[in-house]
């Protein structure tokens, strides 16, 4: 149960990550492969906020006279995510314009039936 | 047989990484860097958010490049989606119901407004130019479904996203050249928690504020305009 409390965060996070690199690496469908980028994204942001995580933290903002910077949580990767997020999204639209082209040339949205995609 | 190799290659790495990761304990603090931001970040800043002064003060630099790639980002996706523009079929838009008409338009200044106060506090409250950009473009989205038809001008958005970068860049070449580098902070520091405090930083994330927004509600308007 200790081992739970203590990864469990962690888990989480490489559980979407793998899920992502698993329907990038498997699945044919090209809008598939892009929901499993997006999902990949999102484990990746949520590993980097909990390795900041410092337990019974509080959020990095001296919004109140008595708050202590000792139990703040780190705010290195809080502002590298803050980043990733938007330009996540940025080539997430990049990629779905791309399937979009894709599929006017080829009329398909199969990978496989592309010929220059196949691995 | 695909699935199998895929789900021996994830095996693989997740091995790796469960080993790795037994070695990195959670909720411990890890970086000695975090901690001198957020003991000294408040004096060396005056910002309060320290997320904030991270982001803009330490890492300005940084921040930079990022918003470079967003940029880039969304010039890709209107070069790709440009070369394929075909001769506008007339498709007959079916206008949105009463609720939604009306609803769109009593919202879209309401979430304008939040938006721009998201921005400009960034120093202050958790926020910042990124997250307040963000919002502006949901309001966009808000109109494309709500107002079908109107369309944002796209030499406004143009206009904010030049002039964003700009600003940002403009700065920071002024700090290079009273203070001696890149993105310093000249201005007067101002005392914590109020709104004309910590310098150049909420100068830097109204721009990107801007930029943000724009560049966002560009890309929705290049999906919706090749939707169409």
């Amino acid at each position: 149960m200790s081992f739970l409390n203590n990864y469990i965060y962690y888990i989480g996070a490489f559980g979407l990550i793998f899920i992502g690199l698993y329907i990038i690496l498997v699945k044919r469908n090209l809008i598939k492969v892009i929901i499993g980028l997006s999902i990949l994204d999102t484990g990746v942001n949520l590993f980097l906020i909990s390795i900041g995580y410092i337990k019974r933290g509080t959020a990095p903002i001296f919004s109140r006279p008595g708050i202590e910077a000792a139990r703040m949580v780190d705010p290195v990767p809080q502002a590298l995510v803050l980043t990733a997020i938007v330009i996540g999204v940025a080539v997430l639209a990049l990629a779905l314009s791309l399937a979009i082209r894709l599929y006017q040339h080829y009329g398909t949205l199969n990978l496989r039936k592309i010929k220059e995609q196949r691995w | 047989m695909r699935k199998i190799i895929g789900l021996l290659l994830l095996g693989i790495v997740a091995w790796g990484i469960a080993v790795s990761l037994t070695r990195i304990p959670f909720g411990a603090p890890k970086t000695k860097v975090g901690r001198y931001y957020v003991d000294k970040g408040v004096r060396e800043t005056g910002a309060t958010n320290i997320v904030t002064s991270v982001v803009l003060n330490y890492r300005g630099f940084d921040t930079l490049g990022e918003v470079t790639v967003l940029f880039i980002a969304t010039i890709g996706l209107g070069a790709v989606l440009t070369t394929s523009r075909r001769k506008k079929s007339e498709r007959k838009i079916e206008p949105a119901s009463l609720i939604l008409y009306t609803g769109c338009r009593f919202l879209f200044p309401l979430i304008l407004l939040f938006g721009t106060y998201i921005f400009i506090h960034g120093h202050l409250t958790p926020g910042g130019g990124f997250q307040g950009g963000a919002i502006i473009a949901s309001a966009f989205v808000l109109i494309y479904l709500g107002c079908r038809g109107r369309r944002i001008s796209e030499l406004g958005s143009k206009l904010a996203e030049s002039l964003g970068g700009l600003v940002f860049v403009i700065v920071g070449l002024v700090g290079l050249a009273v203070g001696g580098y890149f993105l310093i902070n000249f201005l007067p520091k101002g005392i914590p928690n109020s709104l004309f405090s910590a310098g150049i930083i909420p100068i830097i994330y109204i721009a990107i504020g801007f930029k943000v927004g724009s560049e966002l509600s560009s890309i929705i308007d290049n999906l919706v305009e090749e939707s169409e």
